[in-house]
C-alpha cells in the first residue's frame, strides 16, 4: 500500500502530509512532524514512553496507525508549554524529582496530565500510571510530583487523598 | 521532604535545587541518540548467530533485497585488532571462527530506509556447523568442555582468617545452606544506541547513550588502529544505564563505526529496538552461594565457610570485578575470627554477564542475609537478636582483615528501621494472624547490609582519574568531567560541590558534555564513585581554582559574594586568558590493599543500612505483594536529599523487580522472555510505599562528607523481602525470583 494523504491537529496546529496509513503514530510524529518529545521504549505497547494525548485520552502512539488520528487532536509533551509557560505538571516534576534519565518522562507527564484533567478515568493514581514504565524513580517521586500538580491544578489533591487512603487500608487490613 | 538535617553553614549542600538538565526533560527538549539528526545516515542492524556453539562455516545473502545498495561489514573488513580492550583480550567484535555464544554479532548491514535494513536481516543466511555448548555453571565447571583457559574458570579469589576446620567439630550448631539468584536484566527504558562516523582521513567520531565515554574510546582504537586524538567519543543524553552502558556500549559504537568507516564516512545509526537489547545485551551474573557456619548455642557467629559461583557467560568482559565485589561483601556486616571464602566466575556458552547496579554484592548479599535468618530460625533466636550478637562494631575486623576504625553505627541503623516498619509488632500480630487464616500469609522482614563505595581496593589508585573546572566567558564555572548523567543526578550534584566551594550560586554552574575531546579521564560512572570520588577530586579542583583568583589578587581572601566571584572571574578572563584548573584522585593516608592475598582496606568507605519488608502472600495464587517499604541508610552527607531519595526509591523498585518478578528465561543459554509482556517490570501497581530515612556521619575524604549510594538500595530488598516472605509461609526461602511457583513448591513440596 501506497503513502495517503492524512491531517490532523497537533499541539493546536493543523499538519497535512502524506504517510503510509498503517505508519505508527509514534513514527509520524517523529520523523515526519519532526516532533522528537514522544519516545520509543518497547514497541510493543508494554513501558508507555510514547504515551500521547488523541482527543484528550492517553494512547500508547507505537500502537496506533496514523490513519486513526485522522481529524482527531493529538497532544505531544512540546504542547504542554503555553506562551513559554511550563504546564503545572512540569513544573512539578522538576520540583519533586519526578524525571531522572528523563526518557520515559515525557510519556509519563502525559499519562499524568490526562489523569488530573479528569480523576474519574481511574481510581487512583497508581492505576492511572500502571501503564508507564519508569526504572529509575520507583514512582514515589512521580507521585510527589503528580499530587503537587494537581493541588496547583486547583483539584485540591482530591485524588492525592484518595491513593493514600487506599493504600493505607490495604496495609493496615491485618 | 527526606529526613536529613543540614547545617545552616552550607549554601548548596543538602538543599534541593531543580536538577540542571531537568527542564529539557520534562519538555521533551533533552536529545536522546534517536533524537539527533543526520544529513545522509545509514541504519545499521547486527546479524548475530542463532546458536551457543559452532564454527562459522559460510554468510551468504540470498537474492530478495538490493543487495548492491547495502553496506556490508564482516570480521574481515576489520581495519585493526578484532577484540574488545577490556580486562581480558578474549571477545571479537564479529565473530571470525568459532561462534561463542547465541546472540554473538557475525556481520554488520545498513542501507539508507529502516525498514528495508530490517527486512534484509531475514536475507542473511549464516551457515554454522554446531558443537558441543556449556549451559550451566556445573557443565562448566564437570571439566568435561573446556572452552576458556584450562579449566573455563576466568578468575577466582580466596580469603582466609583463622581456621575455620578447627571449628566445626566442636562447634553447638552448624547450619549449611545454599542460594541462587537469578540473572536480570537493567532494562534502562532507553535501549542501546549510538551514531558514527568513521573514515581513515577524518578518524572516528560517535556519540550515544553510554555510561562511560572513555571506555568506547579505549575499545576503538585498536580496532583502527588509531591513536587517541582520532578517536572522539561524545555522550548524549542517556536514558538510564544501571550498569547495562557501562562496557556493553564499545559494541555498538564498534559496529556502526565500522559500517560509516565502509561506507566512506557516511553516518551509521545503531538503535537496538528492545527485543534484541534484552536478547544480546548484558545481564546480571547468575551466583550459586553456597554456605556453611558454626553457633555457639547463645547465637555467636564462630565460622564461616563461603562459596560462590557467578555465571560469566561466554567472555571475560568485567567478570573478575564484579565477582571481587561480590567476595568483597560476601560475609555482611558481621564479625567472624574463622572465615574461608573461595569465589569463581566460570564460562558458559551465554552472552556474556556483566554490570548492573550492586556488580556483585547483591547476589552475596541475598545468601549470607538469608542464612543468617535460616540460622536464626535454627537456634530459635529473634533474626534481630542474632544480628545484635555479631554485627561490626569498633575494633572489630572483617575477614579481609579490615579493622572497624570507629563504630559505624550498625546498631543505630538497624534499631531506627525497625521503630519505623513497626517490625517487632508486627511479627507479634502476623504470627497470630498466620495462625488464623490460612488463605492470607503475612510476613515481616528485613536485611542488614553495607555496600564498599569506589572501585576495590587499589583500583581507584590505578584509575588515576583527573578532573576539573573552568572559567566561562560569563565569570561562571564550568564543570570539566567524563562522568555522565544516566539519571542518577550527576551533572547537579556536581554543581551543588562546586557552587559551595567557590562560595557561588548553583545557577553559575554548568557542566560541559562528556566529550573525549573536551573533558579529562575522570574514570567510569559506575561503583557509586561519581559523587563520593569525583566529587572530591572537583571540590579540591574548585579550592585550586579559588587560589588561583585569591593569589592573582583577583579576589578577596576569605569570604565574598557571588557576584564578586563573577567580576574577578570576567577581570582575570581579560586579563590573563583562560583558566582551567585540574585536580587529581589522591588516595586517602591509611588505606592499605594487598591483590595478592586479599586483606586490607577492600574500600575507604561503606554506606551502611537496614531494609525493612512487609509482604502478604495470597495463598489461593501464590502472589506475593509488598505492602510497605522501610529504607534506613548511613550515608555520609546527603547533597541533594530529593536526588538522594529518588535513588534509594528507583533502587528498592529495580530490587523488588529481581526479588520478585524479574525472571530471565534462558533457552540455548540465551534469554528467551525478551519482551515487556513477557519479562515483568514492577509498575505502580507493584512497587510499595518507599519509606527512606537517611543518618549522616560525614565521611572525611569524600565532598562535604558524602559517600557512595546509588548502588547500596539494590542489596537490601530482595533478602528482606524473601525474609518477610520465610516467615509468612514458615519456610527458608533460598532462592529468587520468587515467582507464584516458588511459594506454590515450597508450601505444597
Amino acid at each position: 500500500m501506497d503513502k495517503a494523504p492524512v491531517s490532523f491537529r497537533i499541539n493546536g496546529k493543523t499538519w497535512s502530509g502524506s504517510v503510509h496509513p498503517l505508519k505508527r503514530l509514534l513514527d509520524t510524529i517523529r520523523e515526519d512532524v519532526g516532533l522528537t518529545g514522544t519516545k520509543e521504549g518497547c514497541g510493543e505497547g508494554e513501558c508507555g514512553a510514547c504515551t500521547v494525548l488523541l482527543d484528550g485520552s492517553p494512547v500508547m502512539s507505537c500502537l496506533v496507525p496514523t490513519c486513526q488520528a485522522e481529524g482527531k487532536e493529538v497532544t505531544t509533551i512540546e504542547g504542554l508549554v503555553r506562551d513559554g509557560e511550563l504546564h503545572p505538571m512540569q513544573d512539578c516534576f522538576i520540583q519533586e524529582g519526578g524525571a531522572q534519565c528523563g526518557i520515559c518522562t515525557p510519556g509519563m507527564i502525559m499519562a499524568a496530565v490526562a489523569y488530573a484533567n479528569d480523576p474519574d478515568s481511574a481510581e487512583d493514581m497508581r492505576e492511572a500510571l500502571a501503564g508507564n514504565l519508569c526504572r529509575c524513580t520507583g514512582y514515589t517521586r512521580i507521585y510527589e510530583a503528580v499530587r503537587c500538580a494537581m493541588e496547583k491544578m486547583g483539584d485540591s489533591g482530591r485524588s492525592g487523598k484518595k491513593d493514600e487512603g487506599s493504600r493505607k487500608k490495604k496495609a493496615g487490613a491485618t | 521532604m527526606p529526613q536529613v538535617s543540614s547545617p545552616p553553614t552550607f549554601q548548596w549542600i543538602g538543599r534541593n535545587p531543580p536538577r540542571k538538565e531537568s527542564i529539557d526533560k520534562v519538555t521533551g527538549r533533552a536529545l536522546y541518540i534517536d533524537d539527533l539528526k543526520f544529513e545522509g545516515v545509514l541504519y545499521g542492524k547486527t546479524i548475530r548467530s542463532a546458536v551457543p556453539r559452532g564454527i562459522l562455516k559460510n554468510i551468504s545473502f540470498l537474492p530478495g533485497v538490493p543487495w548492491g545498495e547495502f553496506t556490508i561489514v564482516t570480521a574481515k573488513d576489520i581495519p585493526g585488532k578484532n577484540i574488545v580492550s577490556l580486562i581480558e583480550l578474549d571477545q571479537p567484535f564479529l565473530v571470525e571462527r568459532e561462534i561463542k555464544h547465541a546472540a554473538e554479532p557475525i556481520a554488520l548491514i545498513a542501507h539508507p530506509d529502516k525498514g528495508l535494513v530490517e527486512k534484509a536481516m531475514n536475507f542473511v543466511k549464516i551457515d554454522v556447523d554446531e558443537l558441543p555448548a556449556i549451559l550451566t555453571i556445573d557443565e562448566s565447571l564437570s571439566g568435561k568442555n573446556i572452552q576458556w583457559g584450562t579449566d573455563n574458570i576466568f578468575k577466582t579469589f580466596h580469603i582466609r582468617r583463622g581456621d575455620p576446620d578447627s571449628i566445626w567439630s566442636k562447634a553447638d550448631v552448624v547450619v549449611e545452606g545454599e542460594y541462587w539468584t537469578g540473572a536480570q536484566e537493567q532494562l534502562y527504558i532507553e535501549p542501546q544506541g549510538v551514531v558514527a562516523v568513521a573514515s581513515r582521513e577524518k578518524g572516528v567520531t560517535v556519540w550515544g547513550s553510554m555510561q562511560c565515554p572513555f571506555y568506547v574510546q579505549k575499545g576503538l582504537k585498536p580496532l583502527f588502529d588509531l591513536p587517541e586524538d582520532k578517536v572522539r567519543v561524545i555522550y548524549t543524553v542517556t536514558g538510564g544505564g544501571f550498569g547495562g552502558k557501562e562496557e556493553y556500549p564499545t559494541l555498538p559504537a564498534a559496529h556502526a563505526a565500522l559500517l560509516s568507516w565502509k561506507a566512506g564516512g557516511q553516518p551509521v545509526k545503531i538503535i537496538y529496538d528492545r527485543i534484541e537489547d534484552m536478547w544480546a545485551t548484558t545481564k546480571r551474573h547468575p551466583c550459586r552461594t553456597r554456605i556453611k557456619s558454626a553457633f555457639s548455642r547463645d547465637g555467636k557467629l564462630a565460622a564461616l565457610k563461603i562459596d560462590a559461583t557467578m555465571d560469566g557467560g561466554a567472555y571475560a568482559t568485567l567478570s573478575a570485578v564484579v565477582l571481587s565485589r561480590g567476595t568483597l561483601h560476601s560475609f555482611g556486616p558481621y564479625k567472624c575470627e574463622h572465615a574461608v571464602i573461595d569465589t569463581r566466575a566460570v564460562f558458559t556458552n551465554s552472552p556474556p554477564y556483566g554490570a548492573f547496579r550492586g556488580f556483585g554484592a547483591p547476589q552475596t548479599i541475598f545468601a549470607i542475609e538469608q542464612h543468617m535468618d535460616r540460622a536464626a530460625r535454627t537456634l530459635g533466636i529473634e533474626p534481630d537478636e542474632l544480628r545484635l550478637k555479631n554485627i561490626l562494631r569498633k575494633g572489630d575486623a572483617m575477614p579481609t582483615g579490615q579493622i572497624m576504625k570507629e563504630d559505624p553505627g550498625v546498631d543505630g541503623v538497624l534499631k531506627k528501621a525497625l521503630d519505623e516498619s513497626n517490625y517487632l509488632e508486627k511479627r507479634r500480630a502476623y504470627r497470630e494472624h498466620n495462625h488464623a487464616d490460612s488463605r492470607v500469609k503475612k510476613g515481616v522482614g528485613f536485611a542488614l547490609f553495607f555496600h564498599g563505595a569506589g572501585f576495590t581496593g587499589s583500583g581507584e589508585v590505578f584509575l588515576d582519574s583527573k578532573a576539573g573546572v573552568e572559567l566561562t566567558a560569563e565569570g561562571g564555572v564550568r564543570i570539566l568531567s567524563a562522568n555522565t548523567e544516566i539519571g542518577q543526578g550527576s551533572f547537579t550534584t556536581h554543581s551543588q560541590i562546586v557552587a559551595e566551594e567557590l562560595g557561588i550560586s548553583y545557577e553559575m554552574v554548568e557542566v560541559a558534555t562528556p566529550d573525549t575531546a573536551v573533558v579529562p579521564n575522570s574514570g567510569p560512572t559506575v561503583a557509586s564513585r561519581t559523587c563520593m570520588v569525583v566529587g572530591e577530586i572537583l571540590r579540591k579542583a574548585a579550592a585550586d581554582l579559588r587560589e588561583v583568583l585569591v593569589k592573582s589578587g583577583h579576589l578577596p581572601g576569605g569570604r565574598h559574594t557571588p557576584e564578586e566571584f563573577r567580576r574577578a572571574a570576567l577581570r582575570y578572563r581579560e586579563t590573563q586568558g583562560e583558566l582551567k584548573v585540574f585536580s587529581k584522585y589522591q588516595p586517602p593516608s591509611g588505606i592499605h590493599w594487598d591483590d595478592k592475598t586479599y586483606t586490607g582496606e577492600a574500600y575507604g568507605a561503606y554506606a551502611w543500612a537496614c531494609y525493612v519488608s512487609d509482604v502478604e502472600i495470597d495463598m489461593t495464587t501464590c502472589q506475593v505483594e509488598v505492602l510497605d517499604f522501610v529504607a534506613v541508610q548511613e550515608v555520609g552527607r546527603v547533597i541533594h536529599p530529593v536526588i538522594a531519595k529518588g535513588q534509594i526509591e528507583g533502587g528498592v523498585a529495580q530490587a523488588i523487580g529481581w526479588a520478585l518478578y524479574e525472571n530471565v528465561v534462558l533457552h540455548q543459554g540465551v534469554m528467551q522472555n525478551i519482551q515487556l509482556t513477557n519479562y515483568i517490570l514492577p509498575t505502580t501497581a507493584d512497587t510499595p510505599p518507599i519509606r527512606v530515612f537517611f543518618h549522616e556521619h560525614p565521611y572525611p575524604n569524600g565532598p562535604y562528607g558524602a559517600k557512595g549510594l546509588g548502588e547500596l538500595p539494590m542489596d537490601g530488598p530482595a533478602p528482606a523481602i524473601a525474609a518477610a516472605v520465610a516467615f509468612a509461609i514458615d519456610r527458608n526461602i533460598a532462592s529468587i525470583p520468587i515467582l507464584p511457583e516458588t511459594i506454590f513448591e515450597a508450601t505444597n513440596g
